[in-house]
């Protein structure tokens, strides 16, 4: 495509957006709302994929000791397993204490101490990677002395199930708000097509190349792409930033820390962005094609 | 330069084919006149020499070039190597005469000096200097038709079809029109027209191949329309 060609199809590019500015607007919009939801999507997956490996990696196996075992004999075999990576011995004295922090309320466990302590020993154990964490648990549940070793499996077991499904709900409904996007976008450049129907016929007749044909409606189709990513990629930026900064500022809980690393959240918004034109690209080709077989 | 070998064309849902067995040959040069009735073959002919259509059956070479085998950028060329002109001139409301005209060479990439040189030579050629910021609305149909002219003659076509140019005119600007044909055809361009204006075929004495029922009835140098037009 040469100069005056590529001159063409600007020019004509942009007459059509201003003769259809209210529908690619609206389209531009609705671009902008699908959009913003996958990407918000994409951010609370990253977010959440982020808090499942501080959980994981965070996870600790509470070693509880049978009544009479030797606490030395346990830490003897800890310090010699492969998958150990630091262990630490809650003496059952020093539960007590901790468990009466945790209800709040000393006098709740008024004569459990000394003979009377229900609890036993245990040994706080962690592994040296999170994906060892249910091997090394079964490993020590098979230590004379051991009465059980629980790393709270059911609930990481549950959250990984909540997060595959949530995953792939928020995939399924992003992908339908991205198809009727493109349709939205087809409709709209098919307008155009055919107000502009005569002119391409005549355009056949005396001999246009398909591309030249083609390029005013590709681009009018990768302006509303663009523009609408657009308004969804700062949208998205700046309720993200009030978010994250909100969510830092109530310091919540230690594992709720939002992903702030630019190397995550770049990409996304890169992946949008592409998307978008691909949307808009793919639309005007759908809304062309037909109109081109002369 | 044309030649058409036992062509034939059939439409989806048309019992019998637009174009029959139909063998024709022009050479380089000739003003044809395309004949017959409604429905004779003879727009059928224009778009298939045009390669908006292929037959059915049968070849048809321009420049020695089997049309059916034109991959899509020798299409192009092919293409614009001719100069089309259309009953309803095919106009773009919105643009001016100048542009019109320019729009074909726009299209097909031409760079703006030459589009600069050659569309007031081709609205000179037609008659039409002066009228270059006028709107089609804006001109008589005969005038209009000069605009269509004037855009299939700009890029230098090998050859000019025209399909029932001269069918929405009065007589006497059919006539003009006519003459501008042959005007153009003595400098060299192969004109075919397809016409049911059978008092100028007969008065221009050109050669005439009339259809009837997708098939050739007659070719004839210098000839006449003949009784086809009774039955129209």
């Amino acid at each position: 495509m040469n100069i005056s060609a590529l001159k063409y199809g600007l020019r004509q590019g942009i007459l059509s957006l201003r003769r259809n500015l209210w529908l690619a607007t609206v389209t531009a919009g609705i671009i902008a709302i699908s959009l913003a939801i996958l990407g918000g999507f994409l951010l609370l997956a990253v977010n959440v994929g982020q808090m499942m490996r501080t959980i994981e990696t965070n996870l600790e196996i509470a070693v509880f000791l049978e009544e009479g075992a030797d606490p030395a004999d346990i830490s003897r075999q800890l310090a010699e397993h492969a998958l150990v990576q630091s262990y630490l011995l809650v003496p059952k004295e020093q539960g007590l204490v901790e468990f009466a922090e945790t209800l709040g309320d000393p006098a709740f466990l008024a004569g459990m101490e000394g003979e009377n302590n229900p609890l036993p020993d245990l040994f706080r154990v962690k592994a040296s990677d999170a994906q060892s964490v249910a091997a090394l648990a079964t490993d020590i549940r098979a230590f004379p002395g051991v009465e059980m070793a629980d790393y709270g499996e059911e609930l990481v077991g549950r959250l990984i199930g909540v997060t595959h499904w949530l995953n792939r709900l928020l995939l399924g409904m992003s992908s339908l708000l991205a198809l009727g996007a493109v349709f939205l976008i087809v409709t709209t450049i098919r307008l155009s097509v055919v107000a502009r129907q005569d002119e391409v016929g005549i355009m056949k007749y005396l001999g246009a190349s398909n591309s030249f044909i083609r390029f005013p409606f590709l681009l009018e189709g990768v302006v509303i792409g663009w523009t609408g990513t657009l308004f969804a990629i700062v949208a998205l930026g700046l309720g993200y930033e009030q978010l994250a900064t909100s969510l830092q500022q109530e310091a919540l809980t230690f594992f709720i820390r939002p992903v702030t690393d630019p190397a995550l959240i770049l990409p996304i918004f890169g992946g949008l962005l592409l998307l978008g034109t691909l949307m808009g690209g793919i639309g005007s080709i759908v809304s062309v094609r037909k109109f081109l077989r002369v | 330069m044309i030649e058409l070998k036992r062509v034939s064309k059939s439409y989806q849902n048309c019992a019998l084919p637009a174009v029959a067995n139909l063998s024709l040959q022009v050479n380089r040069g000739e003003f044809v006149f395309l004949v017959g009735p409604s429905g004779a073959g003879k727009s059928t002919l224009i778009k298939l020499v045009f390669r908006e259509q292929t037959p059915s059956s049968g070849q048809i070479t321009f420049e020695g070039r089997d049309l059916s085998k034109l991959k899509q950028k020798e299409l192009l060329r092919h293409r614009r190597r001719i100069g089309m002109v259309f009953q309803d001139y095919r106009l773009l409301k919105q643009k001016t005469v100048y542009e019109n005209v320019a729009f074909a060479l726009e299209v097909i990439g031409r760079p703006v000096k030459e589009i600069r040189r050659k569309v007031p030579a081709a609205l000179a050629e037609v008659g039409l200097t002066g009228k270059e910021k006028a709107f089609p609305a804006e001109l008589s149909g005969g005038e209009q038709q000069r605009v269509g002219i004037a855009r299939a003659i700009v890029k230098d076509p090998l050859i000019i079809l025209a399909d029932e140019p001269t069918g929405n005119l009065d007589r006497n600007n059919a006539l003009q029109l006519m003459e501008l044909f042959e005007t153009i055809n003595r400098s060299g361009t192969t004109v075919i027209i397809a016409t049911h204006a059978w008092d100028l075929v007969d008065r221009m004495k050109k050669r005439v191949v009339a259809m009837e029922n997708g098939s050739l009835i007659r070719d004839e140098q210098r000839g006449s329309y003949g009784n086809e037009h009774l039955s129209t």
